[in-house]
């Protein structure tokens, strides 16, 4: 199964699991069976018309599914599917 | 076959001396001149032309730089010891056209001849930086740049405290700061600029302090104020590299809509819990802020370092990569973090590289964007309702 990495603002959604082995031979149909699994993920990761939220990236291994075909990017039992969402943290409030 | 123990005058009798308008005219001609003096007399003055490799390293390095037994070579050093003796060694190993100028280069300058003079290292300098002058990667004149090169951090906290005090110790002759905030208990945890009895003093002159006691060479300048699109472009038209240590999402396309607009090159690193990222952008050379960003998260998902907590050595390694990447682009050498994204993960000890495209939609660098009016810097769609759920936003 693909491999989906969490970060680490969803983890509270997967019982703290970074890492997790996810059915799908689609981009889209691993994301989909994560958040079957994690429901707490569903809206964080998807809008309501079911496409991906504009500030989560996903990426296949190194490549950002945006340049690939989107959710329909095809995936391999041996990839891993990265999401990232934008952080801030830096200096303190 | 010399020895180390065989006088000089035995050894000159074996070598072709030459003056030294007839090694000028034979460099000119093509011949390879070749200084063996040690790198600090190198530093302070040689000729034009000339490859340096000290005695001590020729044997190593002949492969290197002269690898053809037949070239013309001519060697020189101070005034012509050294040198003969390089000469014999050379001649020895088959080297069939050698010769030495007579005289050195202290003869080449008593007699008027042009030198390249010192590239700008006081004796002070050449001691404190020698670790980098060593790196042939580096160099006097990568270090010269360096002090010529002007940095600004925006924030002096977890990311800015590191790497203001590497970049200051590197030599990085002007570092301005922008902060607003006072230095406070909680943050001595990972802001390793700042100390215990500067709790309440602004983090400016806090980080100027430390700054000052570590190297007098370096200008610090404080900028007591948070960013905002007022004021943004004066501040940041002052520099050559930005560092964006911001905890904020408005700062941060703030800073990258006003980057742009000056193409200046953006280090720009996050951190949060055992996380980090880091990217270099460089305005239409790889993508911006906003290609890899379109959208900041909601609020929920991007919690800060004060309410989710941080492993401060994470703030120490994430800090002093943006140190390295400035460094490198000061420098001009390497490969900065151009088009790429580096994860790091802390608790896993696991970086992770990903591609980071241009956008050609990108409003802010893609094809044919129009320049936005100043009013709309580091705006995003929802920044006001974004603004508002956030109790307190600065720079």
């Amino acid at each position: 199964m693909p491999t989906v990495k969490i970060p680490p603002v969803l983890r509270a959604q997967t019982g703290g699991e970074a890492q997790l082995e996810t059915p799908g031979s689609t981009v889209g149909d691993v994301l989909r069976a994560l958040a079957d699994a994690h429901p707490g993920t569903r809206p964080q990761l998807f809008a309501d018309g079911g496409e991906l939220n504009r500030y989560v990236n996903v990426y296949l291994n190194d490549e950002d599914v945006r340049v690939l075909d989107g959710l329909d990017t095809t995936v391999s039992d041996s990839d891993t599917v990265v999401i990232l969402p934008a952080m801030a943290g830096g200096r303190d409030l | 076959m010399a020895t180390a123990a065989e006088p000089i005058d035995e050894i000159k009798r074996r070598i072709d001396l030459i003056t030294n308008t007839t090694a000028r005219d034979e460099v000119q001609a093509g011949a390879k001149l070749i200084d063996v003096r040690e790198p600090h007399e190198w530093d302070e003055a040689h000729l034009e032309g000339a490859v340096h490799v000290p005695q001590g390293e020729l044997l190593d390095r002949l492969s290197e730089v002269a690898p053809d037994r037949s070239e013309r070579i001519v060697l020189y050093c101070r005034t012509d010891n050294r040198s003969s003796r390089a000469a014999d060694t050379l001649q020895n190993l088959g080297y069939e056209s050698v010769s030495v100028m007579q005289g050195g280069i202290v003869a080449w300058q008593e007699d008027g001849l042009p030198i390249v003079a010192a590239q700008g290292l006081t004796p002070e300098q050449r001691m404190r930086y020698s670790r980098h002058t060593l790196l042939p990667e580096v160099g006097v004149d990568g270090q010269v740049k360096l002090l010529n090169s002007r940095v600004l951090l925006i924030g002096a906290g977890g990311l800015g405290a590191p790497s203001a005090f590497y970049l200051a110790a590197a030599g990085v002759g002007t570092i301005g700061i922008v902060d607003d905030d006072v230095v406070d208990e909680s943050n001595l945890q990972r802001q390793v600029i700042h100390t215990t009895d500067r709790v309440g003093m602004p983090k400016t002159a806090s980080a100027k302090a430390s700054i000052e006691a570590l190297n007098p060479d370096v200008e610090v300048i404080e900028h007591r104020t948070r960013l905002n699109a007022e004021n943004i472009l004066e501040i940041i038209s002052e520099y050559d590299i930005l560092v964006d240590g911001a905890d904020n999402f408005p700062t941060r396309y703030l800073l990258n809509d006003a980057s742009v607009r000056l193409r200046k090159p953006v280090v720009s690193a996050s951190i949060l819990a055992f996380d980090g990222q880091i990217s270099t952008f460089v305005p239409y050379e790889g993508p911006c802020y906003r290609c890899l960003y379109p959208v900041p998260p909601p609020p929920e998902m991007a919690p800060s370092c004060g309410a989710a907590g941080v492993l401060g050595v994470m703030a120490g390694v994430m800090g002093l990569l943006q140190a390295n990447e400035v460094i490198k682009l000061a420098a001009g050498i390497g490969e900065p973090l151009v088009g790429r994204l580096l994860l790091y993960d802390s608790l896993g000890t696991r970086f992770t590289e990903l591609k980071v495209n241009r956008d050609p939609d990108c409003p802010i660098c893609g094809e044919g964007a129009p320049e936005i009016p100043e009013s709309e810097m580091g705006k995003f769609p929802d920044y006001e309702a974004f603004c508002a759920g956030e109790p307190v936003v600065r720079a």
